[in-house]
């Protein structure tokens, strides 16, 4: 089961929930599984972006998530 | 991907190409365009840094012959939706009210109308006869003033987070980040040390102003030509606000006389499209340097507070920060990455960040090199060098025993891969600039950087011609030398002479899509798609040569920029270069082109270390810098003259801002300081000869181990220069800039004290 952890900022979405375990191949899966436990929470994480296993990515539907996978969901970065 | 490993034209050092043209003057830059029948528009500005706009009569001002027409707020369509990506970007619908204003001027300086006319002196003529009559409302001008109770409202119906409950307010947004137990982690300190700090307003200075020309065709698509730092972004905000489909758009991107993230967002380009749709000719749009310093976005001024815990060992028990940004008058100052950067040297247990995205009656924050991250690691780095201080320790001793390493939970989530912290730190301990002790009676400071860096979606084509030259396109504007990395990983990577290499910058319909050069992101995600793309080129031209010679193409190998047999094949075979493969395309297939598009992901985090001497005339207040060293990791070096530019100029940049920058305003939000004369950037007669170290721990998510180079090195040189003034005084002084008047101040504070 791959570890997802949510900021501060997502914590309203997930009723206070900071970390759960989920079944999934890819990150697209990752929301998913996400977003069935909190119906449109996916909105939000779509705008974020996440560290998969320390790194980082910004849409990045398709990464692969293993079963040990740690996923963090953060704040996107451009910069300038 | 990547290891440290010897290359033939990657590390060296070419005369840059856009150069010659640059210091010749040949090179075009965004107000250089002219089209025949071409007419010039001029922007109305709010006199007030807050107002409701009771009425626009604009009849006396289209009276004057030659003005051709003018527009307000009500040109526009209302209810424009999407978001503009990046932290500092808010809505399309934010951004359309900050190009003109509809209801309310929210900071002096806010667009209420634009003209068309003739010339640019016309035009400049008739906004004195366009009337406004305004009701002019109290402006809040600091965050501490408009975080309290009932501070004036810069929209009444913002709501804390974006939402509809609660009462109005200034405050935005929140952040928040925490981990462990802080309390627990400070009862267990041996030494605490809190500061609070301020950080001013300042603005990224860049030489050339904000300019576009705009046409329409008879079809009503529209053609944009400005400077910019991503022209696809450019296209889409500019549909987004027009209301238009960005398939009607079309903008060429000129040379940029520098952006520093100010020019990742428009001001112009809907003006100058709306006057040529309604005037039927091409319309041209110049920025004054007033204009700029008072309508285009500065970066946030902070009120930060910073308190950290440690053993007498130095070990860092618990950290927690406190960090209030000015956001102008639209929600998004940089405030989440300063949270996020606040603590990232450094390997904490237990730690406490909240930030807030405040509203001012100032212009809207646009991204300024490493946003956020120069306010929050002052703030960081300027309470580390107390806690060195206290502990009497080295302040690299005490940052090498609490540093980030591979390994490491960053504060902002992710566990960190190869970074460069350490050996930066390693690298500062041991230099000559350090070791040698400080002359009597001046004062050294030392700190650390950081910046995250950044991917996103990047495309390049590259082409053979028949001779075998290679021409690189690409969609990202060069502000840093990307041109010239370019050429060297494509030469690299194809194993040719870096001479045969041209690189050019199309426009939105000639290139693939590109996102803005910001985030110190071309030289990793551009890069990685033209390496891509020649290796495309590669693979075609084994293609070819296994035609020419009757064999498979898994039985051809490329070598120093030639096919050649693999090992083992037998066929007696004279190796095919680039420019024999090239000479014969039209024989074997046709042209040859390679290409790219890509989402990069994996750049690498970007840290530095740098310290200087400086010395404090105590009569006067200036300050002068002796020596700076900026010592950072690049993963690799690519241009190394150009990774040491950007080293030095974001140490400058620094330094001004630290020493001198601000934007001052008088009591109703008027900035007093609006033109370099006033706005003291430092000169090169105030700086000296900046040392650099470049640190390469390459990359592993890139095939050269390419990190951003272009922002970190502007984080740290705020907190050198405070902890460098603070030792040559014996005292700290908190808030930037230390300007003379400032220093003089606190030194006269101090005595009385």
């Amino acid at each position: 089961m791959a570890r997802v952890v949510f900021p501060e900022h997502l914590l309203q979405h997930t009723g206070g929930t900071r970390e759960i375990e989920v079944h999934a191949s890819n990150y697209r899966g990752v929301v998913r599984a996400v977003d069935k436990q909190w119906p449109g929470i996916e909105q939000v994480l779509i705008k974020s972006a996440v560290a998969i296993d320390g790194q980082i990515y910004q849409d990045a539907w398709l990464e692969p998530i293993r079963e040990d996978s740690e996923i963090f969901f953060m704040q996107r970065i451009e910069g300038g | 991907m990547a290891e440290a490993r010897d290359y033939r034209a990657i590390g060296t050092r070419p005369v840059r190409p856009d150069g010659v043209d640059k210091v010749t003057g040949r090179a075009n830059f965004g107000a250089d365009m002219t089209l025949p029948n071409m007419i010039h528009g001029k922007v109305l500005r709010s006199p007030h840094a807050h107002a409701r706009i009771k009425s626009i009569d604009a009849s006396r001002a289209l009276r004057l012959p030659g003005v051709y027409a003018v527009i307000s707020g009500a040109d526009f369509p209302s209810g424009a939706e999407g978001e503009i990506s990046g932290e500092g970007g808010g809505t399309v619908s934010d951004l359309a009210k900050n190009i003109m204003a509809r209801d309310k001027a929210l900071y002096h300086g806010h667009a209420v109308a634009a003209v068309a006319a003739k010339t640019a002196f016309l035009a400049e003529s008739a906004l004195e006869l366009i009337d406004v009559d305004y009701e002019v409302l109290p402006p809040v001008l600091d965050v501490d003033t408009a975080m309290a109770d009932g501070a004036p409202l810069v929209d009444e119906h913002q709501r804390t987070g974006g939402g509809q409950g609660d009462a109005p307010s200034n405050i935005a947004a929140i952040t928040k980040f925490e981990r462990g137990d802080p309390e627990a982690g400070f009862a267990a300190a041996d030494v605490v040390v809190e500061g609070a700090y301020r950080v001013p307003t300042a603005h990224q200075g860049y030489i050339e102003p904000h300019a576009c020309t705009a046409t329409l065709d008879e079809e009503g698509r529209a053609t944009v030509w400005c400077c910019t730092q991503g022209h696809f972004d450019v296209r889409s905000m500019t549909a987004g606000v027009l209301g238009k489909s960005v398939g009607e758009i079309k903008v060429v991107p000129s040379e940029i006389g520098g952006g520093f993230g100010g020019k990742t967002v428009i001001y112009l380009e809907p003006l100058a499209v709306k006057l040529s749709e309604l005037t039927g000719r091409p319309v041209k749009m110049v920025m004054s340097r007033e204009e700029v310093f008072r309508a285009t976005g500065p970066t946030s001024a902070s009120h930060c507070r910073v308190k950290v815990g440690a053993k007498r060992d130095g070990t860092i028990t618990a950290a927690t920060a406190w960090l209030a940004y000015e956001a102008g008058a639209f929600p998004g100052a940089p405030v989440g990455p300063g949270c996020m950067s606040v603590f990232a040297p450094y390997d904490l247990d237990n730690f406490r960040i909240e930030g807030f995205d405040v509203l001012v009656n100032k212009p809207k924050a646009a991204a300024y090199r490493a946003p956020g991250a120069p306010q929050s690691l002052h703030a960081m780095e300027s309470t580390i060098d107390e806690l060195a201080r206290k502990l009497g320790m080295d302040p690299i001793d005490l940052r090498l025993a609490n540093c980030a390493d591979e390994g490491t939970h960053a504060p902002y989530g992710p566990t960190f891969p190869a970074i460069g912290i350490k050996k930066c730190l390693e690298a500062a301990k041991v230099h000559p600039n350090y070791t040698t002790p400080k002359a009597d009676g001046t004062g050294r400071g030392i700190a650390a950087g950081f910046w995250f860096n950044i991917g996103m979606q990047s495309s390049a084509e590259v082409r053979l011609s028949e001779d075998g030259t290679v021409t690189v396109m690409e969609g990202s504007p060069d502000i840093g030398g990307s041109r010239a990395s370019m050429c060297l990983m494509a030469a690299e990577t194809l194993g040719v002479p870096y001479n045969i290499v041209r690189a050019h910058v199309g426009d939105t319909e000639s290139t693939g899509f590109c996102n803005v050069t910001g985030g110190s992101r071309t030289t990793f995600a551009t890069g990685l798609a033209v390496v891509q793309a020649c290796e495309d080129i590669i693979a075609e031209c084994k293609q070819r040569a296994a035609m020419t010679w009757d064999i498979d193409a898994d039985q051809v190998d490329w070598t120093d920029g030639e096919a050649v047999p693999k090992p083992g094949v037998n066929i007696d075979v004279a190796p095919l270069s680039l420019a024999d493969i090239a000479g014969n395309a039209g024989r074997t297939g046709g042209p040859i082109l390679g290409r790219a598009s890509l989402n990069a992901q994996g750049a690498g985090a970007s840290f530095s270390v740098n310290f200087a001497d400086v010395t404090v005339d105590r009569e006067t207040g200036k300050v002068d810098v002796l020596n700076f060293t900026a010592i950072q990791d690049a993963g690799t070096a690519i241009h190394p003259a150009y990774v040491e530019g950007q080293m030095q100029g974001g140490a400058v940049q620094g330094l001004g801002w630290a020493l001198n920058e601000e934007y001052i305003y008088d009591d109703n939000g008027v900035m007093e300081n609006a033109g370099f004369l006033d706005y003291r950037v430092p000169v090169a007669s105030d700086m000296p000869m900046i040392d650099t170290q470049i640190i390469e721990v390459p990359n592993p998510s890139h095939p050269y181990g390419v990190r951003g180079v272009g922002e970190t090195p502007i984080v740290a040189p705020l907190a050198v220069a405070s902890n460098a003034v603070s030792d040559a005084l014996g005292f700290r002084i908190s808030d930037l800039p230390l300007s003379p008047p400032s220093v003089l101040a606190a030194i006269d504070g101090h005595d009385e004290a």
